[in-house]
Parts: C-alpha cells; sequence; structure tokens
C-alpha cells in the first residue's frame, strides 16, 4: 500500500440530504427485537444498520458480525429541533442578520473590510475566530437594516435552546426551531464567509435538525445480562425516547390537537435530542436511566479522561501484559524478572508447531492447566480451541505440524519490563523470566536504579513479546546487560546500592581472614571452582591446646575472585579525602583510610571497595569490566558482586537503630558548648554592634544585610562544628558513620541533623523572618535578632525539637515541599515538549541526523558521530589510559 | 559598511560563513545522497547573510568550533 500524506481536515455541517444519502435504513419503531428474537425491521437495532448477533448477516453488505463496520440510519423528525452544540452560535446568528432578507447588518464597506480580514486570517492559517466575533458584535448593533429597510428586533437567548424576539412594546415572542431554520435560511451564501463558514459545507440552517442521523448498532452494542436478559446501551434508551415523542407529535398534529399540547410536545421532544447529545447541560435535568444513573450519550462517550480521545486513543490498554507489586531478590541475575506462576499461566507465547517442537509441545499440551503448560490451541484449519482439563490429553494426540500453541510463559522466555513514569529508554528493558511462587514481581535491586524503582509499593509492567522478530530486536536493543551504561552520562546506571555497598565495604576492608569454610559458605551462591593459593594460617581455634594452623584468605582476595582474571585498575575511592585536592601527596598503597583501591590481574591488591567502586552512576569497576570484556562479563560481576556482597553482610549482620544516634555525655556537652553556645555568643556580639553601629557593611551589601549574612555564616559553621564533634564520638564503626563513608546511604549531614544538631531553617536562602510585625512568633520581643528566634533549631532529632523550633522546622520544611512539586511538573512538561519536537529525529548510517522528510539536522551526530554509551566519557577513545596502560604492560614485561 | 560600524562578523561568537562554489554543492548533494531541498535552511534575513551578501539559492559553509568535536561544518541553503 502506498503511504499517502494528510494534506488537510476539513470539518462541515451534515446536511438533511447527506443525512439521508448515508442512511441504510429509515427507523420508524421504537423497539429492537421482536418475539421471535431476531431485530425488528425499520427498528432500532435494524440488520440494515449493523448486526452485533453471532450468525446474522447484515442486510446492507452482507457481511457478518465481525465483517460488518455498521451502517448510518436516520429518524426523519415531525417537527425540527435546534442543535445544543449549535444554540449560541445560531443565537449569534439570528442577532446578526435581517429579520425580513437575511443578509447580515453590515454596511457595504465593514463587509468587504471583514471579508478581507478573514481571507487574510485564512491564508495565514491564522484563527479567524477573533474577527468572526468582531463582525457579530458590529452586526449585532444595527436596528435597521440597511439592504431592506426592516427595522430590527431585539433577540433575547433563553438557554439552552429558544430564542425570544423582543419587540417596542417590550413583548416577547417566542420563536420556534421552524422560525428560526426559515430566518437561517435566509442568509445569503455570500454572506457566510463573514462568519468564517463555507456554504458549500456547512449551511447555517443544517443547524436546525429535521432528520437526526442514527448511529449503527456496532456503535451502541446491547450485552447480555447473566440472566439471559438483554440490557440496551444507553444512546439505544434515549433514541427510543426520541421516536416515541417524535411518533406521539405526529399523531397529535395528525389529529389537530390544541396548540398548547403540540408546543409541549416539541418541547419535550428538543429535550430527548438535547440530552442525547449532550446529558450535561446547565439547565436541563439530564435524562436518568431506570435506576436513577444518569444516561451516558454522545458527549459524555468523548469527554474527559476516561473518554474516546484520552480514554481510548491516547491511552490504549494491552494484551499480553501483567502488573503487579515488585520486590526484591538479589539471588536472582540482573536481566531476570520473577513472575508469579499464577501470571505465568495466564500470559501466553503462541508457538507454531514445527517437525522439530512437535513433540514437546505434544508434552506441554500434556500438562494441561499447570505451569509449563497451554491454554489454547489453533488448529490447522484456523479453529481456536480452549485446553481444558476434559480435552488435553486428545488434543496432545491429534496435534500436528502447523498448528500453533498458545503456551505459558517459562523459564528464559524474553519480555518487556516496564515503570512509570517512562522517562528514559532505560525504563523499558527486556528481562529474561523466571517463574516462581508467590504474588509479587522479582527484581534485583542492582536495576532498581534505572527504573528508579523502591520496594515501598511500586508496581511494574510486564509485556510479552509475540513475534520473533520483536524478541530479537529486544535481545539486541533493550536486553538489561546492553543498558548497564546510561546514554545520559556514560557511567553504569546499573550498580550496587544500599547494602550491596555496605557488604562489600565491609568484606574488603582491614584484613579480615576467613578459613575455607567461611569463604565457602560466603561464596555458595558464586560460581567458583578454584579460591586459589591461602593468604597464610592461622591458629584456630586461637589459644586452645588443640588448635592447629589453619589456612585462610582475605576479604580482598574473596572479592578478587568474582573480578575477571587479568583486570588492571587503580583509583581513589569514595573514602578518599580529598588528599591530592587538598595539595597533600596521595599515599598510594599506603594511604591510611585505605582509599586508593588498585587492581592487578584481577586481584584486590588494596583499597576499600565502596560506591565509587561499585555503585550505580559512579562503578568504576563495572565500567571498566564493561568496556575491556564486554556486557556479559558485566552483567556477570555484578550478579557475583550482589550476591557475595548480600551473602556477607547477610552472616555479619548488619544494623541501624535510634541508639546508634547516641553520643556520650562529653560528646554532648561538647556540642552544646564549643560549637552551639560559641556560636550564640557570636551572634549576640555581631548584634551589639550592629545595635552599637560598630558593624562595617560588606561590600556591595547594606549593614543590616551584612549581619544577616555574618549570623548565617556563624550558625552555619556551628552547626558543621557539632556535627564533626559527632562524627568524632560516633567512630567509623558506627553503622550510619559507615553508610554515609561507603556511600550506601544517608550523608553525615543527615547524621549531624540527627544526632548533634539540627541547625539553621531557612525560608530562601534567608533567615525565617515571616510572621507578626518584627517577630516570628508571639513567643519573642519584637525586633529581637537572636538565634533562636529566627529559627536556629539547636536540638537534635534524636533530642527532640522544642515546640517553637518544632515550628520553624516545619516553616522550613514546606519550602522543600513546594519547590519538589513546583520543580516535578516544571521540568515534566519541559521534557514533554522537547521529547515531541525531538522524537522523530533519527541517526541515519551515515551518521547524519535527520527528520522524517529526510532533511538533515546534523551532518554528524553530536558533531564527533560519539554514542556517549561507547565513548570513553564524551571522548573516543582516553588516549590517556592507553598510554598508561601500555606504559605498564612494558614496565611489568621488561 | 558604514565607516565606524561594527562588523558581526568580527565577533567571536558569530562562526564563519562562507559561500560555496556550484561544484563544492554538487559534491556536498551526492555525499549525503540529498537534495538541495534537504539541506538545513538560513534565511536571507539572517544578519550574516546579509552581511556577506549571500543570495537565494545560495550554500553557505559553516565553520563552528565544537566543544566535542573541536571544529564542525555544516551546511545551509539560503531561503526567502
Ligand atoms: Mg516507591
Ligand atoms: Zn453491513
Ligand atoms: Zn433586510
Ligand atoms: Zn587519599
Amino acid at each position: 500500500m502506498r503511504l499517502k500524506r494528510i494534506k488537510g481536515v476539513k470539518f462541515g455541517l451534515l446536511s438533511p440530504k447527506e443525512i439521508r444519502k448515508m442512511s441504510a435504513s429509515k427507523i420508524i419503531t421504537p423497539d429492537t427485537y421482536g418475539e421471535d428474537g431476531f431485530p425488528i425491521e425499520l427498528g432500532l437495532v435494524n440488520q440494515r444498520i449493523g448486526v452485533i448477533d453471532p450468525g446474522l448477516r447484515c442486510k446492507t453488505c452482507g457481511g457478518r458480525m465481525t465483517e460488518c463496520p455498521g451502517h448510518f440510519g436516520h429518524i426523519e423528525l415531525a417537527a425540527s429541533v435546534i442543535h445544543v452544540g449549535y444554540a449560541k452560535l445560531i443565537y449569534r446568528m439570528i442577532a446578526a442578520t435581517c429579520r425580513k432578507c437575511g443578509k447580515v447588518l453590515l454596511g457595504e464597506e465593514d463587509r468587504k473590510r471583514f471579508l478581507e480580514e478573514i481571507e487574510w486570517q485564512k491564508e495565514k492559517q491564522a484563527d479567524v475566530g477573533e474577527v468572526v466575533k468582531l463582525v457579530f458584535k458590529e452586526a449585532a448593533k444595527s436596528g435597521v437594516c440597511m439592504y431592506c429597510g426592516e427595522s430590527q428586533k431585539r433577540i433575547k437567548y433563553d438557554k439552552p435552546t429558544s430564542y425570544i424576539e423582543i419587540d417596542e412594546e417590550e413583548k416577547g415572542r417566542r420563536l420556534m426551531p421552524t422560525d428560526v431554520r426559515e430566518r437561517l435560511e435566509r442568509i445569503p451564501d455570500e454572506d457566510i464567509a463573514l462568519f468564517g463558514m463555507d456554504a458549500k459545507s456547512a449551511r447555517p440552517e443544517w443547524m436546525v435538525l429535521t432528520v437526526l442521523p442514527v448511529p449503527p448498532v456496532t456503535a451502541r452494542p446491547s450485552i447480555t445480562l447473566e440472566s439471559g436478559q438483554r440490557s440496551e446501551d444507553d444512546l439505544t434508551h434515549k433514541l427510543v425516547d426520541i421516536i416515541r415523542i417524535n411518533q406521539r407529535f405526529m399523531e397529535n398534529r395528525d389529529a389537530g390537537a390544541p396548540q398548547l399540547i403540540i408546543e409541549d410536545l416539541w418541547e419535550l421532544l428538543q429535550y430527548h435530542i438535547s440530552t442525547y447529545f449532550n446529558n450535561e447541560i446547565p439547565g436541563l435535568p439530564p435524562a436518568r436511566h431506570r435506576s436513577g444513573r444518569p444516561l451516558k450519550t454522545m458527549t459524555q462517550r468523548l469527554k474527559g479522561k476516561e473518554g474516546r480521545f484520552r480514554g481510548s486513543l491516547s491511552g490504549k490498554r494491552v494484551n499480553f501484559s501483567a502488573r503487579t507489586v515488585i520486590s526484591p531478590d538479589p539471588d536472582i541475575d540482573i536481566d531476570e524478572v520473577g513472575v508469579p506462576e499464577e501470571i505465568a499461566k495466564e500470559l501466553t507465547i503462541t508457538v507454531n508447531v514445527t517437525e522439530r517442537d512437535l513433540d514437546a509441545m505434544r508434552e506441554t499440551l500434556k500438562r494441561g492447566g499447570k505451569h509449563p503448560g497451554a491454554n489454547y490451541v489453533r488448529r490447522a484449519d484456523g479453529k481456536k480451541v480452549k485446553a481444558t482439563e476434559s480435552n488435553y490429553e486428545t488434543l496432545a494426540e491429534e496435534l500436528d505440524i502447523g498448528w500453533k500453541v498458545e503456551r505459558h510463559i517459562r523459564d528464559g522466555d524474553i519480555v518487556l519490563f516496564n515503570r512509570q513514569p517512562s522517562l528514559h529508554r532505560l525504563s523499558i528493558m527486556a528481562h529474561y523470566v523466571r517463574v516462581m511462587p508467590g504474588r509479587t514481581f522479582r527484581l534485583n535491586p542492582a536495576v532498581c536504579p534505572p527504573y528508579n524503582a523502591d520496594y515501598d509499593g511500586d508496581e511494574m509492567n510486564l509485556h510479552v513479546l509475540q513475534t520473533e522478530e520483536a524478541r530479537a530486536e529486544a535481545k539486541i536493543l533493550m536486553a538489561v546487560k546492553r543498558n548497564i551504561i546510561s546514554p545520559r552520562f556514560g557511567r553504569p546506571i546499573i550498580g550496587g546500592i544500599h547494602d550491596y555497598i555496605t557488604g562489600l565495604f565491609l568484606l574488603t576492608r582491614g584484613d579480615k581472614r576467613f578459613e575455607q569454610e567461611k569463604v565457602q559458605d560466603i561464596l555458595n551462591k558464586i560460581d567458583i571452582e578454584d579460591l586459589g593459593e591461602p593468604a597464610g594460617t592461622f591458629e584456630s581455634p586461637a589459644g586452645s591446646e588443640d588448635s592447629h594452623l589453619t589456612p585462610y584468605w582475605t576479604g580482598k582476595q574473596i572479592f578478587g575472585m568474582i573480578l575477571p582474571e587479568g583486570l588492571n585498575l587503580q583509583f581513589r575511592g569514595k573514602i578518599c579525602e580529598k588528599c591530592i585536592e587538598r595539595g597533600e601527596e596521595c599515599k598510594k598503597e599506603e594511604c591510611p583510610r585505605e582509599a586508593y583501591v588498585m587492581i592487578r590481574e584481577g586481584n584486590l591488591v588494596c583499597g576499600i571497595i565502596d560506591e565509587k567502586a561499585i555503585g550505580s552512576f559512579k562503578g568504576i569497576i563495572i565500567d571498566r569490566i564493561f568496556r575491556r570484556y564486554g556486557e556479559e562479563a558485566a552483567k556477570v560481576f555484578i550478579n557475583d558482586a550482589s550476591r557475595l556482597a548480600i551473602n556477607y553482610i547477610k552472616q555479619t549482620g548488619f544494623s541501624f537503630g535510634i541508639s546508634d544516634e547516641d553520643i556520650p555525655k562529653e560528646g554532648k556537652e561538647q556540642i552544646r558548648g564549643e560549637a552551639v553556645h560559641e556560636a550564640e555568643k557570636k551572634v549576640e556580639e555581631l548584634i551589639r554592634a550592629y545595635e552599637a553601629g560598630e558593624l562595617e557593611a560588606l561590600p556591595g551589601r547594606a549593614l543590616e544585610e551584612t549581619l544577616e549574612l555574618l549570623i548565617m555564616q556563624e550558625l552555619a559553621r556551628a552547626r558543621d562544628d557539632a556535627g564533626d564533634i559527632a562524627e568524632r564520638y560516633l567512630g567509623i564503626e558506627n553503622p550510619g558513620v559507615l553508610m554515609a563513608k561507603s556511600g550506601a546511604r544517608g550523608s553525615l549531614l543527615n547524621l549531624t541533623q540527627m544526632a548533634a544538631c539540627v541547625g539553621q531553617q531557612s525560608v530562601r536562602g534567608e533567615r525565617i523572618k515571616r510572621g507578626y510585625q518584627g517577630r516570628t512568633l508571639p513567643h519573642f520581643k519584637s525586633g529581637d535578632r537572636s538565634a533562636d528566634a529566627h529559627g536556629f533549631v539547636r536540638a537534635s532529632f534524636k533530642d527532640g525539637l522544642s515546640p517553637t523550633e518544632y515550628f520553624f522546622h516545619a516553616v522550613g520544611g514546606r519550602e522543600a515541599l513546594v519547590d519538589t512539586a513546583v520543580r516535578t511538573s516544571q521540568s515534566g512538561y519541559f521534557q514533554r515538549r522537547l521529547i515531541n519536537a525531538l522524537q522523530d529525529l533519527e541517526v541515519k548510517y551515515d551518521g547524519t541526523v535527520r527528520e522524517t522528510r529526510g532533511i538533515v539536522v546534523q551532518f554528524k551526530y553530536g558533531d564527533d558521530g560519539v554514542d556517549p554509551s561507547k565513548g570513553e566519557y564524551g571522548k573516543v577513545v582516553d588516549i590517556d589510559e592507553i598510554i598508561r596502560e601500555t606504559v605498564e604492560v612494558e614496565e611489568t614485561g621488561a | 559598511m558604514k565607516k565606524g560600524k561594527f562588523s558581526i562578523l568580527e565577533h567571536e561568537l558569530v562562526p564563519e560563513h562562507m559561500v560555496i562554489e556550484e561544484s563544492e554543492i554538487k559534491e556536498l548533494l551526492d555525499k549525503y545522497k540529498i537534495k538541495k531541498g534537504q539541506l538545513p535552511k538560513i534565511k536571507l534575513s539572517d544578519s550574516v547573510i546579509k552581511e556577506i551578501k549571500a543570495e537565494v539559492g545560495d550554500v553557505v559553509k559553516i565553520t563552528r568550533r565544537s566543544r566535542t568535536a573541536g571544529k564542525s561544518l555544516s551546511y545551509r541553503l539560503v531561503i526567502e
């Protein structure tokens, strides 16, 4: 099929002629099904306007239920009726045109001017709405027709669908829809353009209905209830009402009923047709179902979140997908996903049975509904059969080449895994299925960062791929191991978090010694054949009489076992306290903090493994393995590292509790005295100096600003000092400090606030000063500039905050809350606009970036043609590293 | 250019624009297998285009300093 470009979309009104032309059947009877159970001829579920019953054929196109798209029918209205959707426009039009000759009440000159203006707007493809508004406004002003001399009467619009003409004596006369239609008919074609419309596709009198199109039954199918009773669609109900009233109107009129009754019925017909279009018109009571529920009519089908546009077209639901809560499992691979058996039995893959898999599929079928089984079989003739307890044996026998089997997903199948919001391509990655008991999806915590997932109730979606091509593409492009390096910053985004880091940190710190049994215990989930030479021997059990020399391995050695052979690498870890940046010399192997990590020939020679080595976002070791040994090696390393870390931390145990925030008495006193009290005294001194006029203004600052700045500085230092003291007393063995230093979780600031001093609270970078005149709270004197009157919280969270401190903390906390709320919505919108603008750009095989028409956007992608996830941090190659390695090889080789 | 008036071409943020020969255009279009209309565009009203007196249908070569590649080339078709 040839692709076609859409040139434009044209909107118009349906003319009565068109409605009749596209109608396949007149609708006369309000009934649906007859006594015989078949649709009634000329009824609302007429066989000419579509079929919804299996077995029946459409009388218009001959198609069956699945083939016939349905056809429109029509109702001939006994009296014309205003279309509510256009009621306002009709009002403007009759108010702007002559009641006798129908011309728009504008002088020749104005007319010409407006027509030109509209033409110009259209040429610019701009909105004509503003000009048209002016036309209506100008034309409605005129009291006398400038063409035929008829004096005009004022029109009052009585919502939603009535118009009243008021004469000089202020007497009103209701304009019936027929009158309105006649007036609209009189507007000449040439004047229609003044309303920004085109007379060929939208004559104004078509806004007053004389014929009503009836949508095909396929658009309003009835449902059969469990009791066997038919329940009709809301639209059908509404159409029934319309036909009934229409009939009554006709009967009464033909019988010569009094005008009053006719008008009542007319009004009723108008009501039903109005609510048929929109059941939420202000001023009209909504039409209700027998149960009292308001009917869902035309407008309600389209409007809002659940409507056709937002609900059905923009947001679609798909088959072959599942959603549930996620929970962690460090024992599965990073590119696996644990799928509950219940879900695995529901999701299927269609297998085309060939010679090669005939036997295997027979076996699968024979299992019936049990897990690695099948749900449906499609025979060679296309007939679909459900595999049930009663027939799977025979189905397995009959199974033949050319059949299709919808088998359950099982271990090793590739699926797509996704977590919303899908902000980058790593939000959807391909995982391999691992069916397990339980009701949650299982996910290795190392893959949480790309999804931005945690386990506090997050849910994720899973999609089963249905074609061989899709599976191949997923494997090559979307597999987790292909996406270890982020295309955003060119570093691993998958890596250790939380306990993984703590575990390896503890394992590789210092000189930990393990005898063989222990080593094997720690490594029991990792595929390692040879422990290698022990580091030495020690006496075990120590000091006992029957102790003997036992060989031991160190923690660093154990970590080395999961490193690829021949890996060489050196870097300064996260725990390095910026020796070089501070102008000190890095002692390298002799670093007292073991911050210098050196890996030689796949062995950890020295240094502690921390966030910088294996963490997500940093992960130098992962990065190096990925680039040197490939994605598979990197995947295996992350798998091994997660098992090793978790296994070790499980055996040593690691916890953090409220008592870990305890600081001994002398520490507390030091914090209160040395840090906080000193600072408060200095603040008082600053205030005194300021009030005495002794304070000197900083350059570019007012005196008061200077004071505030100095106070802020002083108080910030107080908290830092408090933190330092606290850190000293807590010591590196404190689990909180350990987590902060290794990068596992939390920061030293968090610890400071918990254990020592929460510090100054601020709003917009300043001390808190809002509230009453001259003071923040009634607890303080007006004009008090002291620390505690302006939001300095001297307590720690452990101590507990005083009422005023608590209040200030809430004030400062609110800013953070508002900031994040505003930031996320703004950046989300900005990202959407960017994506919309860029989504169709493509890097072609010649390295150019082009849009859909083939117009070049960049002659070389990013000027250098480098994929950030493949190059070395923005460069094609890291020359320095290559030189370093070459030199090293030569040195060691020599 | 009037005396004493600053030429924007001299400004360090304005990259070098150069109208290229017909033969070079052909070479360029052949290299990328594109038609002239598929080149990025630049308006005749662009200050640099006015300054170098390029005409509609000309192709200008723009040489920029690039953070990633050092020097980068791009081409634009002058349009109305
Ligand atoms: Mg969460
Ligand atoms: Zn049909
Ligand atoms: Zn007139
Ligand atoms: Zn260091």
